[in-house]
């Protein structure tokens, strides 16, 4: 068992031990790879989790996910883009739930691409909302690798971020900046 | 609609683009009555701004007639506009401290990673200035689309022309923001490197701010003497040397602040290696940046350094020493146009800020390209060229 040296959070961590221990905190986790992404938002604590928690409300500032529909409660099924105007989909379960701090997530068997995570909310004082992301992934190879490249825009870390910052711009402003002049420009910039 | 687009190293050309639309809640669609070209679009026009795409856009200092409205804008159709060159939220925390310049929403999230990588955290966008600040459609154009625009542009009031205020949308906010970061107190000798148009906005802020003398620096006669205008002492650096002549114009103290408004300009939007690239070519490591390392030698013990002028790669041979050893201040960023705006307006309206002595030329949108060409063969005489959509072709009025 590696023990971390200091208060960075496991996700920054260079050392791979720390980084698995970090994967095996999520509740059913999947995949290996790990991503840590925080973000502050000038919006109150309650109103970020409870638009997070209508999971059918992120497709709006996640630009791959073409639609989440909800199974049950705590089942969701998700239609993500992929090359060539197709589409890759996956099941999800929520696995913990607490009402304005935690939403955690994993994909279920059979997944193409297995992941899962969990995303915290925590008061920032005059500053809003402090977001963390924390998401594990395997990346698989062939034909689901380019999927996954395209799911992440090749490098999941990234994704995360913009993705991240498109939620902030949402919840701070009631839009999502783009420099688009035209309609027609905006709609190829989403495709 | 008709709007100036780049398309390569001094290859600009008036095309037909399509018309914008409104696409956000709070955007506003302006037509355009009349946009400068500016220094620092120069840089566009020479070659040296990376992620330019051909078919941009340019143009950042703009304003004009309000046409159309989102659901979510302040703005009403007919009323007269001035647009902040910086895209910023109003919403966010940056925002909330008036630091509009580094708006965390401005800046479209996939753009945002050029500056995260560079800088460590991405700034706002601005307008018509490469995709590193959001590749934003600027305002040489007949119309333009404002986002956020019930917190950039300000109303103009009635009975003030284009040219009186205009200059709200970049430099006069600029000028007054480098004289400010200089802190100066009465008394002060403020000395200002560069008199293009930010340099002497800086000389009249500095005045009005309580400095009792100020120095103007620059080797264009006629940008000298637009200082001069303003009581303003002048040092041709071609003539005369530059230090040595700000120790004795100053009892062998130097300045009590100092302000480059020189600098690499635009030039700082690289990244390092096309620096290194750029100054091998061009040896404008050896020659511009020297500016701010005079600033620092000149500057007195204890005294202030204000930057406006862009620097946003690397530079070499920075005088930390200097800088440690006199207990230097250094102030510097983007200018934070919409935390500026109001107070500049109200100064145009009293008649303490004149702004309209910059104008050396007014002509067609259609004669931009030329206006560029004649902007960046004879900076001398030329010191602000302000494009007219409504003006006929090939009718440019010289100033005076």
């Amino acid at each position: 068992m590696t023990i971390a040296q200091d208060d960075a959070p496991a996700t920054t961590s260079k050392d791979k031990d720390v980084r698995a221990q970090e994967v095996d905190t999520l509740p059913q986790p999947k995949g290996d790879a790990l991503l840590g992404r925080t973000v502050t938002i000038n919006r109150p604590r309650a109103e970020l989790f409870a638009y997070w928690a209508d999971l059918t409300n992120l497709p709006a500032f996640m630009d791959n996910v073409e639609r989440i529909d909800m199974l049950s409660d705590t089942r969701s099924h998700w239609v993500v883009k992929a090359p060539a105007g197709k589409t890759v989909e996956w099941d999800a379960v929520i696995t913990d739930k607490r009402e304005g701090e935690l939403i955690a997530w994993a994909s279920t068997e059979g997944a193409d691409v297995p992941n899962s995570g969990r995303i915290e909310f925590r008061d920032a004082g005059d500053r809003g909302t402090i977001v963390t992301a924390t998401i594990a992934y395997d990346p698989p190879a062939g034909i689901i690798g380019k999927v996954v490249a395209k799911l992440f825009q090749r490098e999941p870390a990234i994704q995360a971020r913009r993705d991240l910052r498109r939620f902030k711009q949402l919840m701070e402003t009631g839009e999502i900046a783009t420099a688009a002049w035209t309609q027609k420009q905006l709609q190829e910039e989403k495709a | 609609m008709r709007a100036l687009t780049w398309h390569g190293k001094h290859d600009v050309r008036v095309d037909t683009v399509d018309d914008p639309e409104i696409l956000n809640p709070r955007d506003a669609i302006i037509k355009i009555t009349s946009t400068a070209i500016c220094g620092s679009d120069l840089h566009l026009y020479d070659g040296y701004i990376p992620t330019m795409k051909a078919g941009d856009i340019l143009g950042h200092e703009f304003m004009g007639e309000v046409v159309e409205t989102g659901p979510g804008s302040t703005l009403k159709k007919g009323q007269r506009v001035v647009v902040p060159f910086t895209i910023a939220c109003g919403s966010c925390y940056h925002c909330g401290k008036h630091q509009y310049s580094a708006c965390d929403n401005g800046n479209p999230a996939d753009n945002q990673d050029i500056g995260q990588e560079m800088y460590g955290q991405p700034m706002s966008g601005l307008f018509g200035y490469s995709h590193l600040t959001g590749g934003y459609a600027g305002g040489q154009a007949e119309y333009v689309r404002v986002p956020f625009s019930d917190v950039g542009p300000i109303v103009v009031p009635d009975g003030l022309t284009d040219d009186e205020v205009l200059f709200l949308s970049d430099i006069l906010p600029t000028g007054w923001q480098a004289a400010e970061n200089a802190d100066i107190e009465p008394g002060d000798t403020v000395a200002v490197w560069g008199c293009g148009p930010v340099g002497l906005f800086a000389v009249q802020s500095a005045f009005l701010m309580g400095a009792h003398r100020v120095i103007a620096i620059d080797h264009f006669p006629h940008r000298l003497e637009l200082a001069r205008r303003f009581g303003a002492e002048t040092i041709n650096f071609e003539e005369s040397k530059t230090y040595e002549a700000l120790m004795e114009m100053t009892g062998g103290i130097g300045p009590d602040a100092v302000i480059d408004a020189v600098g690499l300009e635009a030039h700082g939007f690289f990244v390092d290696n096309v620096v290194d690239q750029i100054k091998a070519s061009l040896f404008l490591g050896t020659d511009r940046i020297h500016s701010i390392r005079q600033a620092i030698h000149a500057c007195r013990k204890g005294g202030r350094v204000s930057m406006p002028a862009v620097y946003g790669g690397f530079v070499d041979k920075f005088p930390l020493g200097a800088f440690m050893e006199k207990g230097l201040t250094l102030k510097t960023g983007q200018t934070s146009v919409q935390h500026y705006m109001p107070a500049l307006l109200n100064a145009i309206v009293e008649g303490q800020i004149d702004t309209t002595f910059l104008i050396s030329h007014r002509m067609s949108l259609e004669d931009a390209p030329k206006g560029y060409k004649m902007f960046h063969d004879n900076q001398n005489e030329v010191t602000k060229i302000v494009l007219k959509p409504d003006f006929a072709p090939s009718s440019t009025i010289a100033a005076e």
